[in-house]
């Protein structure tokens, strides 16, 4: 579904990004592991055409994604949920939400979307007039979730959805990406929370300096050594 | 001066009615600030080419003042978004003082423009609106002030419903308050900007033709509301709608007590003046809570 080429972005002189190749199959949980500054959140606004690339290819079902711009990428079905959640801050829940099914083929499927919104996070139904600022940090994580699952999308990359979040929230999120995942929708998860992370992907990459060093199932990753002594720390 | 209980009433009156049109004025300034964090300071230039269409339509074409509108609104419309495209959108991501530099700049060229094709006179357009004043008890209304107050007031209510109500409006906002997640939703974010300037433009168009029955027009005239405006949106709070109503509202009230209590030249100090305080205590403007 996405394939990623020998992918290289640069902030002036500074790589972030080297040679980075990699694939998500249709229907699957893909992580990508890291620590700060890896390149994580680079590679996901890379998909997303929010950043250009020096070098590579990306392709979404075959079409070339680095021909197109970041809003027709976003009309296509690739939705993100971005690191800080980014919400349309004066805007009222059910505001951010219709924003979310902005683009022509989302459009006509925004009642039916609407209404899985509100049975993932009945919170916000009940919210669904309040400012988007005035939600809390939890709340307003559900909203960017949300939004992107209001854009109908195929392709749904999670960027640290559990920052900063208490313990039980974070629970109800990996349900929601569990449940989104038996949906059928096809998910890259980039997340500090690595265990749990790894525990239901099926696929996992783990980046370094802009590099991918260790790449693996699930199960793979969390068994490597490498990725244990300097990701879980045992 | 003597100072009167009817002067002052009048001043009100008048205030009001005045403060409608700088309302709608600065309502398209506030929104080409709220999208895309330029101040445009060949705004009062815009109008003043407004004020000329619908002067010449008035006077030689025969046209009902307020007719012109459907010409005014599109043609500043269109006037807006090429302006945009061939100088400020490429200035878009420069620093500001280039941006105000460019703005100021085309304030400048069009002033000078219109001194050249224009010529300096002052134009008064007489229109059979011009002398539809009515007595209010012991004030005179000025009915074409009137008009200009109410058609302010719709075009200020229907640019509001779009921005709230509308698809295309909601997307204009959402692109104001987060760019990048505009675009992650599939917003084409350039549009956008350009639909705004191009909005923002088209209301100089209509308040053009609500002020040629009672207002002069000269290639200078710009200069005066281009500040005004300035000054509203500051005070309002940058980017906010209702702040720039109030505020329209305050200023025109400031200028009109203003000019019939303190002698000619010092008129203006008020109004500065005022603006001054309260940017001292709220320096966010009255409604700019949340601006960062």
């Amino acid at each position: 579904m996405l394939e990623i080429k020998n992918l290289r972005v640069q902030y002036g002189a500074f790589a972030a990004l080297q040679d980075v190749s990699l694939s998500i199959n249709d229907g699957q949980v893909v992580s990508i592991v890291g620590a700060n500054g890896a390149g994580k959140t680079t590679l996901i606004n890379t998909i997303s055409g929010l950043l250009r690339p020096v070098s590579g290819q990306i392709s979404f079902d075959g079409k070339d994604l680095l021909q197109m711009e970041g809003h027709n990428i976003a009309s296509m079905g690739i939705a993100q949920v971005p690191e800080g959640r980014k919400l349309f801050s004066d805007m009222t829940v059910y505001e951010n939400l219709l924003m979310g099914s902005y683009s022509k083929h989302a459009r006509p499927q925004r009642q039916k979307q609407l209404e899985m919104v509100y049975e993932l996070f009945p919170i916000l139904k009940a919210r669904d007039k309040q400012l988007a600022r005035t939600l809390s940090g939890g709340e307003q994580q559900m909203l960017a979730i949300g939004r992107a699952v209001m854009m109908c999308p195929r392709l749904m990359m999670f960027d640290e959805p559990s920052l900063g979040l208490a313990p039980k929230i974070v629970q109800s999120i990996f349900e929601v990406i569990l449940r989104l995942k038996a949906a059928g929708l096809t998910i890259m998860l980039v997340e500090q929370n690595v265990r749990q992370s790894l525990q239901i992907s099926d696929y996992a990459y783990v980046l370094e300096t802009g590099r991918v060093v260790i790449q693996g199932s699930g199960q793979e990753v969390l068994a490597n050594e490498h990725t244990r002594a300097a990701y879980l720390g045992i | 001066m003597v100072f009167s209980p009817e002067l002052l009433l009048q001043a009100l009156i008048t205030g009001v009615l005045l403060g409608g049109i700088f309302a709608l004025i600065s309502v398209g300034l506030s929104l080409i600030w709220g999208v895309m964090r330029i101040v445009n300071f060949a705004h009062g230039e815009f109008l003043m080419i407004a004020m000329y269409i619908a002067y010449y339509l008035v006077v030689k074409g025969g046209w009902d003042p307020y007719l012109t509108i459907l010409i005014t609104a599109p043609a500043l419309f269109l006037i807006g978004i090429l302006i945009f495209q061939t100088t400020i959108r490429p200035i878009l991501k420069d620093p500001s003082m280039n941006q105000i530099m460019l703005t100021v700049g085309l304030s400048l060229i069009m002033q000078n423009l219109a001194l050249v094709f224009f010529k300096a006179d002052v134009l008064t357009a007489n229109t059979t609106y011009t002398r539809l004043n009515f007595m209010l008890g012991p004030v005179v209304v000025r009915g074409s002030q009137l008009i200009a107050f109410a058609g302010s007031a719709l075009t200020a209510f229907l640019l509001y419903w779009f921005l709230q109500k509308t698809e295309t409006g909601r997307a204009i906002r959402a692109a104001s308050l987060n760019r990048d997640a505009a675009t992650l939703v599939g917003i084409n974010v350039r549009n956008t900007y350009l639909l705004a300037f191009g909005i923002g433009s088209a209301s100089l168009g209509v308040a053009a033709s609500l002020m040629i029955p009672f207002y002069y027009t000269s290639p200078t005239v710009g200069l005066f509301f281009g500040l005004i405006a300035y000054v509203v949106v500051v005070l309002g709070g940058l980017g906010s709608f209702p702040g720039a109503l109030v505020a329209g509202l305050i200023i025109g009230l400031t200028e009109s007590v203003g000019a019939s209590l303190l002698p000619g030249s010092l008129a203006r100090v008020l109004t500065f003046g005022i603006f001054i305080v309260v940017l001292l205590f709220k320096p966010q403007g009255i409604f700019g809570g949340k601006q960062k």
